[in-house]
């Protein structure tokens, strides 16, 4: 039988992926796929505990969380293109224009 | 059973690509792997009973964020970023932090693995007559209306924003 448990060590090992992904890779696409990783974590969580309380006011959260995730990625993948006729690079290394 | 089955199927398939993706060298393999985690989560909402979300998942998610990320990815050149190493030096820093978070997730599970034992309230009467597409439509238009319209005015800046940024004049014009 499948308990609300699994559900929730699934989303917890997803974001824990998600957060490692942010932390060491240097390319900016990969960090944004990471972000959209830890944003599913976040569903799964919260379509488990709808469904342990027979309730649809989780599923109404995560379609929020996903209409979020789809603005992220429409402004960040937006930044990643003008950063990327501005410099010519994806790695954030080296985007630190704003560095003081 | 069949329940458990499925469960570990989608769950594997979802934690080894996750997986995959941040390790991937080449971006275009971790967005098809990504393609894979998220539609083994669409599945895992299937399992969960929430059929309406496993659709928007799937169209929202892989139809619309991913071919995107897919457009992106083709339209900046691949030849550089494939050569140049892809990890940065915060490998320590970053292990801890996420020894940290699996820590806290550890504790804060088992801390409260009392609480999730709830009475039993049977199946709800409204899902099983109704369906669960008509019952999130129902919460979205009554209760929830106006997050839901909070939430097309964030589209609606979105779209404005992207479109601002990525027609901006730049140095190289």
């Amino acid at each position: 039988m499948v308990s609300t448990y699994h559900y929730l060590f699934l989303g917890a090992a997803l974001f824990t992926i998600g957060v490692i992904g942010v932390l060491t890779r240097r390319n900016i696409m990969v960090i944004l796929m990471s972000i959209e990783l830890i944003m599913n974590a976040v569903n799964i969580n919260l379509i488990a505990f709808s469904a342990h309380h027979h309730h649809v006011t989780g599923q109404i959260f995560s379609i929020f969380v996903i209409t979020v995730a789809a603005a992220e990625a429409a402004v960040g993948l937006g930044i990643v293109i003008a950063m990327f006729k501005n410099k010519e690079t994806m790695n954030i290394n080296e985007i630190d224009i704003m560095k003081w | 059973m069949l329940e458990l089955i499925l469960f570990y199927i989608f769950a594997g398939i979802a934690v080894v690509s996750a997986i995959l993706v941040i390790t991937q060298k080449n971006i275009v393999h971790s967005a098809v792997f990504l393609a894979s985690t998220l539609l083994s989560v669409a599945g895992l909402f299937l399992t969960l009973h929430a059929e309406f979300l496993a659709g928007v998942q799937v169209i929202v998610y892989v139809g619309g964020i991913l071919v995107l990320f897919v457009f992106v990815i083709m339209l900046i050149s691949l030849e550089r970023s494939a050569v140049e190493r892809q990890f940065n030096r915060q490998w320590t820093i970053a292990l801890i932090a996420a020894a940290a978070l699996i820590a806290e997730f550890a504790y804060a599970i088992f801390k409260g693995r009392d609480s999730f034992v709830l009475p039993d309230q049977g199946e709800p009467a409204t899902d099983a007559i109704v369906g669960n597409t008509q019952a999130v439509g129902t919460a979205l238009f009554t209760k929830f209306l106006l997050p839901f319209e909070i939430a097309s005015i964030l589209l609606l800046v979105a779209i404005v924003g992207a479109v601002i940024l990525a027609k901006r004049k730049t140095q190289v014009d």
